[in-house]
Formats: structure tokens, C-alpha cells, sequence
């Protein structure tokens, strides 16, 4: 499996803060079946130090609201700093998870970040937001939760030695039940249908057909 | 066409002549793109394997069942260049499990992916509109229809389970030497951009060092024939050279009501014509799959045929199209595979190491079967290095491979059915009467051995003496367009980094390949890598869309001047084949 590209530049910029000296250790999370351990482990070639895989029975009960409740459990326990996420999933693209574990939390969120700076104290983050109007520079206490857009960074490839040392580094595994959180189904997929085929094009013989037809078939106009 | 002269320091040192749509480096070139020559970290193992097919997951599975039975230690790699192990894997296939069971005896307990056994075993000569039942010439009771990916992938976690190391998304680009021995392998360096400049995801290639390397790229690997050059091993066998076909595949859902697991078809003749070899097959998988293809031999003679435009004709027979009809595709791909058989084997040994699998040859032409000579020359080569590094003389010598191999079924076998594919060099009917004669009489038992024709790229006829095929529009329902079947194979590469399509000569496709074959390589690729566009000027030009790419080696193959060069892209790029 290989990590949903948002991660993956949440990976990225966690490991950059670790690297600047603003934090001493970076965990990778992933909840689901067996593959997550390739994804974990993925992270930590990039060079995260520890993994924590949630072990779940099958990935497609994980709606936003159970990970976000998941996460919760896990801040309690391991206290950290900064949560990053990616600001989405390629697979649902409901971009809800991130802002859910603040309002859990309780704590401020800064979404679709393309610039991230942790104060000299490291009491505060300085998160640049791509909004529809430009961009937004917002400032956070910490702890706080931050989930990555596009243009943050570009994810550093794993290399050999990298990805050898991480099968030495250790992944925790924990179940939903020793976290206290229960995982309902709140939500149900009724259909999933692909969008129409594209229809063939019309050949049309003069600007005036085009016209009636973009007005009339198309509504363009 | 600008040539461009860059300044010494800059991060490419070559010529180049950029067209308006895109650069192409003149090829040797590529090994210079970074500045300076920074070292490079290596790494030491005992037998460091290049690709994790059928070959190469077999050659270090044994390595650690025979580590475990003698409790001995070796160290074994295996680097990849598809994004996961299973990703380059694409095959007919009914699988003959012998070697599976050399493997493992107990694979069917083990869970492995062969399960659905041939129920029926079919062949037709088709005509345009008719379908000929013919005897079958195979027999495959006890064989299985699987997907190869699949069994590949299973492989790959028995493997690991053992203790292998594979590395998955890296591509082995050099062979790295010592004194003319083979000491190991380089990988790519990553994070080139398509100028030639490093981004700031630069990563040098490693070095992987093994006391032996086994490659096992399947047919014309990259590395391996670079290798059969330089120790000339097809001179030393007193081999022909290797001949080719390319095979374009598709899986379909199919409805409950049409699926018949096990059944086995295999049809010769239309669309093909009585000059080009060819056949079609189409397997019934688990799960209601449908696996469905068309292997178009690469000696033909027209450069206006196209081998994905003849697969989608194929689908329109009205004995196939119902087979179909109802169902979709769920993927696409294409590669090429060896057909040379017996004559072509290269001398499978070299100083440091041995060529296993399909980058050596070993299918079965005639049963169209190569996993299970695959598979077998990757257990022969593993028993006979973990023999010479159990010893401990350095520098381990592989030679008894060789020596086994030719006292193994493997030889049989390719020996007993060498004389049936050089027979349709004289044609379609030619070649069916000496093939029954062969199968049913005289089994490769009769003193005479067919030589093949002339080399692949050297049997296109100019375009002068053929005319332009027509070939119908796709219908979208059981005939696509290539580039919606591309779209099914999951293929992508990092956009932004030199072609690995390299031209010997920037300037031949449109001196030689436009004019004299029609740009021949627009219409065998079957992933429209190659397109000739108009320029500014209106003049025809080369463009070369090497994201598209599939790695299946037809235009390495194929391209009448051998001006085309493949070269391993950077790691985990390539198509994403799950059930091929």
C-alpha cells in the first residue's frame, strides 16, 4: 500500500520540524488491517522514529469520526505537541478527519497549510493556509493540529540504508478496545457510481447548429 | 532542432538537441547527470537478485530453505523496480505447478493463489466470421489458471517470511564490475529533473555488492543484456539470437452466467495473417475474471500493423464478442516474451554471477509456458551458489549452473519443442503441419534442428511494399482506445525526470523510421509512448511520452535501426499489474 500523498507531505514536514531542532520525536500513525504496516514502515524509512499501528478488522469501517475519536485516545496517551495530518484521502476525499480530532481536542486547527513554522519557544505555530481568496497566516498556541496541503514540500524519497534501518524500528500495535473507543458504522455508503461515459462528439455543419445546440442540448446559454 | 552545447560544471555534460516537445539526451550521456562524481554508499550481501519475478523470488526462497536445512547463513537481496513486488508481473497464464513443488510440496496448504485447475482445454483456427475446432495440442491436466502477479506477490511475502530482503521501487541500472567480474549492482539515482539537474530530492543510487548476482528481468532485461554483450554468452553457447513476440492482455469481469472457471482457450489464424505468427488466449480465472490477450510474434512484416489494434479486432469475432459482452475491463497491459526456445539459450553463466528466468529464455513456446522454466532455473542457480558460498573459495564460480541446467526437464523439455516455432517461418500452415508432426510423432527426437529467420528489427519490410491497415474505431464496449485501455494498466512515472527512452541518433526516426517504415513505433507501442507531431513548421517529429510507458521492451526489440535504447526509469514508476 503505498501512503496517501497528503501523509505523506505531513510526514515530510514533521521530520523537516525534527530536523530544525523544534522537536525530538516524530511518531507515524495508521489505523486498519495488515497493509498499514507497510505504510508505517514507509514513514519510517522516511525517518520517523516509532510507529503506532491501530489494528482494526477490516480499513472500510474507519469513517472520519472513528479515526478522529482514535486519534483522541492516542494524544491522551502520548502527549504530543503538534498533530499533523494530511488535509485529506485520496480514497474518500472527505478532508473532515484533521478538523474533527481539534473539536474533540479542543485545541486550534490550522487546514491546507502550504507553510509551516514553529516558534523559537515552541509555544506557538505559524501556519500559511491557502484560502479561495490568497493566503491566510494564521498563529497558533500549542498544542495544535495542522493538516497539509499540496504545495508544503516535496516528501523526501526513502533511500536503502533508510529503509533497512526502519525494519528495526518499532511499531506499537493497539486495538480500538484498549483505547475505550467504540467504532460505529455512523456512516453508509448507499451507491457508488461512476461518472457518465464520455458520449461521442457530434460533428456539427455550421456555426449556426453549433449555436442552436450549445443553447438548446448544452445550456450553455 | 536547437543543439545545445552546455558549459563544463553545468549538471549535465552532453549535447542535446531539444525539439519543442521535449529534450532527448544523447545516450551515454545519462550516466553524467549529476555534478561531480559523488560516492556512493554501498552495501554488501551474499547474493543481491535483480527482480522479484517467478526467477528471482524462487532463487531466494531456496537460498534461505537451504540456509534453514543446513543452518548456515547468507544474506540475500532482491531489488525491484515496480512499486511493489507483483506490480511488473504480466502473464497468460495457466501455470504448470511443477517447479512450485520443488519450491514448496505443501503450496496448496501454504494458501498460494493457484487454485482454479483447467476444466476445459480448447482451440479454434479462426477465420473472419468462423471458428474451426481443432484438437487441442496442449495438455494441461493439473495445470492451473492463475494470475502470475498474484502468485508473484504470494511469493514475495513467502520470501520475506524467510528472511529475504526485497526492495521494491528501486531500479538496478549499472552493473558494477571488478577486474571483469560481475561484483554486484548500482541503483538509479533519484530525483533527476527532466534537464538533467538535481532537485532537492536528490538521492544517489547505492551500490548493492554480492559475492554472486542472479539476474532475473524477464525477457530483455536491461542489465542482462548488457551482460550477454560483454561475456558475448550467446557466442559461447553457440547460440541464435533470441526472437521475440509481444503479448497485449487484458483481464474482464465477466457475468455469473458466462464464467466457467478452468476453461482454457487458445485460437490461431484471423486476425493475423498466414505470415505473421500469432495466437490468442483467454483463460477463466477465480471470481468471475477473465483473463484475455493476443501475442503478435515481433518478426513481422508490415510496419503498418498494429499488435493492440489486431487485439481489439480479435475481441469483435462473433465467436469471442459474446464470451465478453456484458463485462468490463478491470485492467490492461502488454509485454514482450521470448520465443527463440532452445536455440536462443545464451551460456546462462558469467564471472560473479547468472542469468535465471526469462533473461536467459526458457519458455516453452509451443505450450506457452515459461513460469515453470523460470522458476527452475532460479531453484537450479540458488542450489549451485549456496553450494560454492557454503565452500567458502573465493570468488564463487557458478559454473555447475550451466552444467546443471543442461542435465535438468528444463533442456528436455525446450529440446523435445525446438523445432516448432522456427517452422512458421515458412508460414502459417507450414508451421501447424510441422508442429503436429513434431507434438504428435517426432518430439525433437528426429536429428534436424530449424534455425530462426532473421533477427526481429532486421524482418520489417519498408512501408513502400505494404499498404496502411484499417483498422475499426473502437466501440467502447468490448474495443477500446489505447490510451482508455492505458488508463487500466495504472501506469505513471514521476513526470519530471529524463526519458529512459534513449536514441543512439536524435536525428534517425525521422530520417529512417518516418520515411522508410511509417514510423513503425506508433504502432507497435502499446502504451502511445512514441507519436509523430507536427513541429511549428509542420513537419513531422518524434515525441517520445515515456510516462506512458509499460517496460514491456518492444521498441528495444523491434525498431528496424536498434536506434531505440529502454533504460530502466527511476524506481516504482512503471504499471501497477495486481491480476495480470
Amino acid at each position: 500500500m503505498s501512503m496517501n500523498p497528503f501523509c505523506e507531505i505531513a510526514v515530510e514536514e514533521a521530520l523537516r520540524i525534527k530536523e530544525a531542532g523544534r522537536a525530538s520525536e516524530v511518531v507515524v500513525v495508521s489505523m486498519g488491517g495488515e497493509q498499514c504496516v507497510e505504510t508505517i514502515r514507509t514513514g519510517l524509512a522516511m525517518g520517523a522514529d516509532r510507529g503506532l499501528h491501530v489494528i482494526t478488522q477490516d480499513s472500510s469501517s474507519l469513517f472520519p469520526l472513528a479515526v478522529a475519536k482514535l486519534l483522541q485516545a492516542l494524544v491522551s496517551s502520548e502527549q504530543p505537541r503538534l498533530l499533523l495530518l494530511g488535509k485529506q484521502a485520496i480514497d474518500d476525499d472527505c478532508n473532515q478527519t484533521g478538523q474533527m480530532v481539534a473539536g474533540l481536542l479542543g485545541w486550534p486547527q490550522a487546514t491546507f497549510a502550504s507553510k509551516v513554522s514553529i516558534s523559537d519557544d515552541k509555544e506557538s505555530v505559524c501556519v500559511e493556509r491557502e484560502v479561495d481568496g490568497g493566503i491566510e497566516t494564521i498563529q497558533l498556541q500549542l498544542p495544535a493540529v495542522v493538516t497539509a496541503d499540496l504545495r508544503l514540500n516535496t516528501p523526501r524519497y526513502a533511500t536503502l540504508p533508510n529503509i533497512m534501518k526502519a525494519k528495526k524500528k518499532s511499531i506499537q500495535r493497539v486495538t480500538p478496545e484498549e483505547l475505550n473507543v467504540v467504532i460505529g458504522s455512523d456512516l453508509e455508503v448507499l451507491e457508488v457510481t461512476e461518472p457518465p461515459k464520455r458520449k461521442a462528439g457530434v460533428m456539427v455543419a455550421s456555426v449556426d447548429e453549433l449555436l442552436d445546440k450549445l443553447k438548446n442540448e448544452a445550456r450553455v446559454f | 532542432m536547437a543543439r545545445v552545447l552546455l558549459r563544463r560544471g553545468s549538471n549535465a555534460l552532453a549535447a542535446r538537441s531539444i525539439s519543442g516537445a521535449g529534450a532527448r539526451l544523447e545516450w551515454r550521456a545519462r550516466r553524467f547527470c549529476s555534478d561531480g562524481v559523488q560516492e556512493r554508499e554501498s552495501m554488501d550481501y551474499d547474493v543481491v537478485i535483480v527482480g522479484a519475478g517467478p526467477a528471482g523470488l524462487a532463487a531466494a526462497i531456496r537460498l534461505k530453505q537451504l540456509c534453514d536445512r543446513e543452518k548456515r547463513e547468507l544474506s540475500v537481496c532482491v531489488v525491484e523496480k515496480g512499486a511493489e513486488v507483483g506490480s511488473h508481473i504480466l502473464s497468460g497464464n495457466v501455470f504448470e505447478p511443477r517447479s512450485l513443488t520443488e519450491l514448496f510440496p505443501d503450496w496448496k496448504k501454504q494458501g498460494a493463489p493457484v487454485e482454479i485447475p483447467v476444466s476445459e482445454d480448447k482451440f479454434w483456427l479462426l477465420s473472419s466470421k468462423h471458428a474451426i475446432p481443432l484438437p487441442s495440442p496442449f495438455r494441461n491436466h493439473g495445470n492451473y489458471v492463475i494470475s502470475l502477479s498474484q502468485l508473484v506477490r504470494w511469493l514475495g511475502t513467502k520470501a520475506e517470511e524467510l528472511g529475504v530482503e526485497i526492495y521494491p521501487g528501486f531500479s538496478a541500472s549499472e552493473v558494477l564490475y571488478d577486474d571483469n567480474r560481475v561484483v554486484g549492482i548500482a541503483t538509479n539515482d533519484m530525483g533527476i529533473a527532466k534537464n538533467g539537474c538535481k532537485k532537492s530530492t536528490f538521492q544517489k543510487g547505492m551500490e548493492l555488492r554480492g559475492r554472486l548476482t542472479l539476474l532475473a528481468e524477464g525477457c530483455r532485461g536491461y542489465l542482462s543484456e548488457e551482460v550477454i554483450r560483454k561475456y558475448q554468452l550467446r557466442k559461447q553457447s553457440g547460440a541464435q539470437h533470441q526472437t521475440y513476440a509481444l503479448g497485449i492482455k487484458e483481464v474482464w469481469e465477466v457475468e455469473e452466467s458466462k464464467h466457467r472457471p478452468g476453461f482454457v482457450l487458445h485460437t490461431v489464424g484471423w486476425p493475423l495473417n498466414t505470415k505473421t505468427y500469432g495466437g490468442s488466449f483467454l483463460y477463466h480465472m477465480a471470481n468471475r475474471q477473465v483473463a484475455v490477450g493476443l501475442v503478435v510474434a515481433l518478426d513481422y512484416q508490415n510496419p503498418y500493423l498494429s499488435p493492440y489494434e489486431e487485439y481489439q479486432r480479435f475481441k469483435q469475432h462473433p465467436s469471442i464478442r459474446p464470451m465478453l459482452e456484458g463485462g468490463k475491463v478491470v485492467q490492461y497491459g502488454a509485454r514482450t516474451l521470448n520465443e527463440g526456445g532452445f536455440q536462443s539459450i545464451p551460456k546462462t553463466v558469467f564471472p560473479g554471477g547468472a542469468l535465471i528466468g526469462c533473461s536467459a529464455g526458457f519458455v516453452n513456446v509451443p505450450k506457452i509456458k515459461g513460469a515453470h522454466t523460470a522458476m527452475k532455473s532460479g531453484l537450479l542457480a540458488a542450489e549451485t551458489a549456496f553450494e560454492q558460498l557454503s565452500k567458502g573459495s573465493e570468488p564463487a564460480k557458478l559454473d555447475s549452473y550451466w552444467e546443471r541446467l543442461q542435465n535438468s526437464w528444463i533442456w528436455d523439455e525446450l529440446n523435445a519443442a525446438r523445432n516448432i516455432r522456427p517452422a512458421f517461418h515458412y508460414g502459417l500452415l507450414p508451421g501447424l503441419a510441422v508442429s503436429a508432426f513434431e507434438h504428435y510423432i517426432s518430439k525433437g527426437k528426429l536429428p534436424y534442428t530449424l534455425k530462426h529467420g532473421r533477427p526481429d528489427h532486421l524482418s520489417t519490410e519498408v512501408s513502400k511494399k505494404h499498404k496502411p491497415i484499417d483498422y475499426p474505431k473502437p466501440d467502447g464496449v468490448i474495443s477500446f482506445d489505447l490510451l482508455t485501455s492505458l488508463y487500466r494498466s495504472n501506469t505513471n512515472h514521476e513526470h519530471d525526470q529524463p526519458s529512459h527512452l534513449l536514441l543512439r541518433d536524435p536525428s534517425i526516426p525521422e530520417k529512417v523510421n518516418l520515411i522508410d517504415y511509417a514510423g513503425l513505433e506508433s504502432r507497435y507501442c502499446p502504451a502511445r509512448v512514441y507519436e509523430y507531431i507536427p513541429d511549428e513548421n509542420e513537419k513531422l517529429t518524434l515525441q517520445i511520452n515515456a510516462q506512458n510507458c509499460l517496460h514491456c521492451k518492444a521498441c528495444d526489440i523491434k525498431d528496424p535501426p536498434q536506434n531505440i535504447k529502454w533504460t530502466t526509469p527511476e524506481g516504482a514508476g512503471g504499471p501497477g499489474y495486481s491480476i495480470m
